[in-house]
């Protein structure tokens, strides 16, 4: 199970049973499934008008899972777009989960290649915000972060398939429901802020995003703005440990 | 189900796949340099970012400044729901709560 070269922190919680790492993990979901329902069910009637099967819904949402790439791929059909084109384009949409899964290599150290390829299929904004989030705090480890993975994965196909059956449960605009991801991504960003520096790459990547997404068409303002502001965070710490070396002002 | 559909999904599937895939595989293996560390360090913060403002203060097709929406006027006070409390589920329940009576309210 680990590569046993380094002895991997995340075994302390080894002795925790199956069912109580299940039972965390969907419970630390559920913010996802909330924000996941709606918008999978829009998906759902979306796609069945252009034609397809709620079989054929619950395939693409089982072999790509990504939201905004299956909501545009859907778009693109009704067009009559090609296979090559859409394809390209769930490329470039889906293109910023490589900096996501690059970032959460750094908490994946002990997994062997088969449970990374696992993980590797659950990394979506959502569960990587959360995870991140979640990976800082002593009780959490990878066991919990796929039943989270899994547990958002059941609710986007089924909530798209269910979508795709014509139902439209909840009436558009209900209790706010629209709103339910926004908030749990600003909750997120405000658990990612862990000082000076943080708050200077979330407002440089912000103001980036924003002009870079008016500027470039499609969806690579996202990739763009972030790798420019990490970038920028990496360069602003170098400049102010060197300050603070040479008793500077900072 | 057709054979063309189903080469579309498994083609958008596995351009999908493979860059949440490629890194794990490639950065959990090896040490990784302190820069580099630092650098993905700052990608959740980043990212979350790049993703929340365009959504809040852009609308269209292209994207043009629009800073009139009520998402961008519940965010404040979701954010600093989220900032007071750190409780997720807390934020996410004001939060559409909030986006609800907004909608009760339509700006003229």
């Amino acid at each position: 199970m680990t590569s046993g070269e380094e002895p991997p922190r995340t075994q302390e919680r080894n002795t925790d049973g199956c069912s109580a790492i299940i039972r965390d993990g969907v419970a630390a979901a559920w913010p996802i499934c909330l924000g996941y329902a709606p918008i999978g069910l829009a998906f759902g009637v979306l796609a069945q008008k252009a034609g397809l099967t709620p079989a054929e819904i619950g395939l693409m949402s089982l072999l790509v899972f990504a939201g905004s790439a299956q909501f545009i791929a859907v778009s693109m059909l009704s067009g009559g777009a090609a296979a090559l084109p859409i394809i390209l384009t769930t490329f470039t949409i889906n293109l910023r989960h490589l900096l996501m899964s690059s970032s959460l290599a750094v908490h994946l150290k002990c997994l062997n290649a088969g449970w990374l390829t696992l993980y590797a299929y659950g990394v979506t904004d959502e569960s990587f915000a959360l995870n991140m989030t979640r990976f800082r705090e002593k009780t959490w480890d990878w066991r919990r972060a796929l039943a989270l993975n899994h547990t958002a994965n059941l609710a986007w196909i089924a909530s798209t398939v269910l979508g795709g059956y014509g139902g439209l449960f909840i009436p558009a605009g209900a209790f706010g429901i629209d709103y339910a991801l926004p908030a749990m991504f600003i909750c997120l960003l405000v658990l990612q802020i862990r000082g000076g520096l943080y708050v200077a790459v979330a407002l440089i990547a912000g103001l980036l995003a924003v002009a870079f997404s008016m500027l470039i068409p499609g969806n690579a303002y996202i990739v763009a703005a972030t790798a420019a502001a990490a970038t920028f965070g990496v360069f602003l710490k170098e400049w102010k440990g060197r300050a603070s070396e040479n008793g500077g002002v900072l | 189900m057709n054979v063309d559909y189903l080469l579309l999904v498994l083609g958008m599937g596995i351009v999908t796949y493979l860059p949440r895939w490629i890194p794990l595989i490639l950065l959990s293996r090896r040490p990784m340099p302190e820069w580099l560390r630092q650098w993905l360090d700052f990608i959740p913060v980043a990212v979350l970012s790049a993703l929340i403002l365009p959504a809040l203060v852009t609308t269209g097709e292209p994207r043009h400044l629009d800073v009139f929406q009520p998402a961008l006027l519940i965010s404040i006070p979701t954010f600093l729901f989220a900032w007071k409390t750190r409780s997720l589920a807390g934020t996410v329940t004001v939060g559409m709560a909030l986006f609800w009576i907004a909608g009760k309210f339509p700006v003229p």
